[in-house]
């Protein structure tokens, strides 16, 4: 059975895993909005009217919108969710068990950058991808932070994603982390926070390409009245990164491989993807060997040296001799060929140090210490339970506040306090005060709404972002990105595990 | 002192394998009480893969040897010369801070045993005098005997038994040492015996506490001692597995049969 969400096209899911990206439920405005209310007037920032008026990225969109009868709309939807079962786009749901045939909706209703709110959101992210790569570069060296006082030792040092087999390396170009996914939020026209960074294997780009690609399809007026930056580069890009780290002991063109956990994998759908886009060979562990001082790929031509892996399967199980012994995924000797520089990993193990959520709090403070600037992004406030004055307060305001595992994702361990129940918070204040330092908490904010075909015709739904930098030889942003939608009326949560859709963005050309 | 080091070990299985991929930390540290005078790796039709410095100091060594094979041989042949520093690991390079040595391990993890053999081992003066008082617990509380336990065996296990192998004794002395805040790993080397063959063992393996002011230093609750210049270290990790000597894995099905002879002799001068 498919789920009923209303009319909007919707996409099946395989069976086993990950949420659409990985990530975190997105929590929004304690204000609910009212039943009936217009939805003008809810309290969260509105990207397409403001004031009264329409800004100015969204002038076209009007139109478009009006002109557009409920009998067509429901045409394009229906054709929408077709093209999207062809392709086969599908993405499944982390830890929920139930129906493996769930479906993530697309929007057709976009959503828009000017070029100038785009271009503040780039040096933001750069920014934030340069310091995260610095940091990961200082503590597996000489850890130059830590012994600055700037970031206690044990976050980093007994992290659960420090990896002690990589200490003392330096990977190629000093590139941890190649694909960077910054989430965002907005409160306000100029008001953008990050609510994490997602430093190994961010997934959710196999949308950002697709969504346009239907858009184009379905809308080209769209395209030839507004001036939309194209995001079709990207896995030309991609590749140029993941090429651009080849190993030292690479002396010729490099060949890049996606390394895939298989079919069972939920993003299995994007891995093929995106190596069939970069032209690329798409591997499972049993496809590679290593031998000598390199890694090999079985092909029908016989064995085919391999040097940089974009890997999309955890640390854990990339080498049983290195890390997880009963792992069946990795290959066997791939961390020996790796430190003696005979091939690259992307992400590079390790880098896991660098997104989690207690860290995350530091990130603001890696960009001071590295690079000598002021974060163009802000955080969100950030509690850490660990620290005791910090956990009395989340203590006593609990019904306020988000409380989020350290090493949580998926929306799943975690508390929203203004939706949840006397007792439930009552419960989750014992978990805190159990293990305080697995917990987190920020204050719940007004996340903005972007308008979203419904039931009924067109409403303001909570949205989130995610665009993806890239990090080799050059640091390189397509403009563009994953806008999460929140599809159920007043939810803040953006998460395809918990109801969350997917839209197209636009960056419009100056 | 000047050992001399032969250590063969042979693997055999059962159906020919597909090929066999290893990483070593077979080669001596390299600090303050020892200098490799000479050392060999070898391993039978093997091919030499990439080998480098890790963050704690160890050289690591890839080999792999292609299929089908039915047999490997790995040789490890040396001579070392040896010094007493008490159990200090002077002179030693690593990059991995301390703080790391800190998380317990499946073997590692403490239970209402070893934590309550900690509480008796309480009252230290200063840090150096709490890691004796704990090396010295662990010896009272397990007793030497070969055959006892095996390799999965926890520290938590083998002390519930209060019988086991060196492999037990280290993994029992890190888990009280990071009970009581001291960062503890296991170290895995060579033992000179001496010339009755009996007790301890040739390979063989310690715990190391860091102390503040004086950094690493090993224990060897097994022999209720320090290392000293009969002990020859080779690398070092958060528990056996971590440690391990030889790590490796064979393509193919069928059952695998190991053989292992070491033999550590001192030079006579």
């Amino acid at each position: 059975m498919r789920p009923n969400i209303g009319q909007r096209p919707i996409v099946p899911a395989r069976k086993q895993t990950a949420g659409l990206p990985p990530g975190e439920a997105r929590c929004l405005s304690a204000v609910r909005p009212r039943d009936g209310e217009p939805f003008l007037v809810i309290s969260s920032f509105n990207e397409m009217y403001h004031n009264g008026t329409v800004r100015s990225p969204y002038a076209r969109l009007e139109d478009w919108t009006k002109a557009m009868p409920a009998e067509l709309r429901q045409m394009k939807q229906a054709e929408a969710e077709a093209l999207f079962r062809r392709i086969g786009i599908t993405f499944a749901v982390y830890g929920e068990g139930g129906d493996p045939d769930r479906l993530i909706p697309f929007d057709m209703f976009p959503r828009v950058f000017t070029g100038a709110e785009w271009a503040r959101l780039e040096r933001g992210i750069k920014q934030r991808a340069r310091a995260l790569n610095a940091f990961l570069v200082d503590v597996y060296g000489r850890g130059e932070i830590v012994r600055a006082g700037r970031i206690p030792a044990h976050l980093v040092y007994r992290n659960e994603a420090y990896e002690k087999a990589v200490a003392g390396f330096v990977p190629p170009k000093g590139v941890y982390s190649h694909i960077v996914g910054v989430d965002l939020v907005r409160t306000g026209p100029d008001d953008f926070f990050v609510l994490e960074d997602n430093c190994r294997t961010p997934s959710g780009v196999s949308y950002m390409l697709e969504n346009r690609e239907i858009m184009m399809r379905m809308f080209p007026g769209l395209f030839r009245e507004n001036r939309i930056e194209p995001v079709d580069s990207y896995p030309q890009l991609l590749r140029r990164t993941l090429a651009s780290v080849a190993p030292v002991k690479c002396d010729t063109e490099p060949t890049v491989v996606i390394l895939t956990p298989g079919h069972f994998n939920s993003a299995y759908y994007e891995h093929s993807f995106l190596a069939d886009l970069m032209g690329v060979e798409l591997v499972e562990g049993q496809d590679l060997f290593v031998e000598g001082e390199f890694v090999w790929m079985r092909t029908t031509e016989g064995p085919r040296r391999v040097d940089v892996i974009y890997r999309r399967i955890d640390d854990a199980f990339i080498d049983p001799l290195c890390f997880r012994p009963d792992s069946l995924l990795g290959i066997p000797g791939l961390m020996d060929v790796y430190r003696s520089g005979g091939v690259s990993i992307c992400s590079a193990p390790g880098a896991g140090v660098a997104d989690d959520k207690a860290v995350y709090t530091y990130v603001p403070e890696m960009i001071r210490f590295y690079l000598g600037e002021e974060p163009i992004l802000q955080n969100v406030p950030t509690w850490q339970c660990g620290k005791a004055d910090d956990c009395a307060y989340v203590l006593e305001n609990l019904g306020d506040l988000v409380v989020k595992e350290v090493h949580g994702s998926g929306g799943y361990g975690m508390l929203v306090g203004p939706r949840s129940t006397a007792e439930q918070i009552a419960g989750f204040a014992e978990r805190i005060k159990a293990d305080p330092g697995n917990y987190i908490a920020q204050p719940t904010l007004a996340l903005s709404t972007v308008p979203t075909f419904v039931g009924e015709g067109v409403a303001p739904r909570h949205v989130d972002l995610r665009p993806y930098c890239l990090v080799g030889e050059r640091i390189e942003l397509v403009p563009g990105g994953l806008t999460r939608v929140a599809l159920k009326d007043g939810s803040l949560v953006v998460n395809s595990s918990q109801g969350g859709g997917v839209k197209d963005t636009w960056v419009l050309a100056e | 002192m000047i050992l001399t080091v032969d250590h063969v070990t042979s693997y055999r299985y059962a159906q020919p394998v597909r090929g066999v991929v290893q990483s070593h930390r077979l080669t001596p540290s390299v600090f303050d009480g020892q200098t490799a005078l000479d050392w060999s790796v070898s391993v039978s039709d093997g091919l030499k893969g990439g080998g480098f410095r890790d963050g704690a100091g160890d050289w690591v060594q890839g080999w792999s040897v292609p299929g089908p094979v039915s047999a490997i041989t790995v040789t490890v042949r040396g001579t070392v010369r040896t010094q007493d520093l008490a159990g200090l690991l002077r002179g030693h390079r690593e990059a991995i801070p301390r703080e790391a040595y800190l998380d317990d391990t499946a073997p590692t993890r403490v239970d209402a045993a070893l934590a309550e053999l900690a509480r008796s081992a309480g009252g230290a003066s200063d840090p150096l005098d709490a890691a004796h008082r704990l090396s010295a617990a662990v010896a009272r509380a397990i007793a030497y005997k070969p055959g006892a336990t095996h390799a999965h065996t926890t520290a938590a296990e083998a002390l519930a038994l209060g019988e086991g192998v060196c492999q037990d004794h280290a993994h029992a002395l890190i888990a009280v040492a990071r009970h009581a805040a001291l960062p503890a790993r296991y170290v895995s080397g060579y033992l000179m015996s001496g010339g009755d063959g009996s007790a301890a063992e040739a390979a063989h393996a310690w715990a190391e506490i860091w102390v503040q002011g004086l950094g690493w230093i090993g224990f060897d609750p097994a022999n209720a001692c320090c290392p000293d210049d009969r002990y020859i270290r080779l690398g070092s990790g958060l528990d056996a597995q971590d440690a391990a000597p030889i790590r490796g894995t064979a393509r193919g099905p069928g059952a695998e049969v190991l053989d292992v002879a070491v033999a550590v002799q001192a030079v006579q001068q």
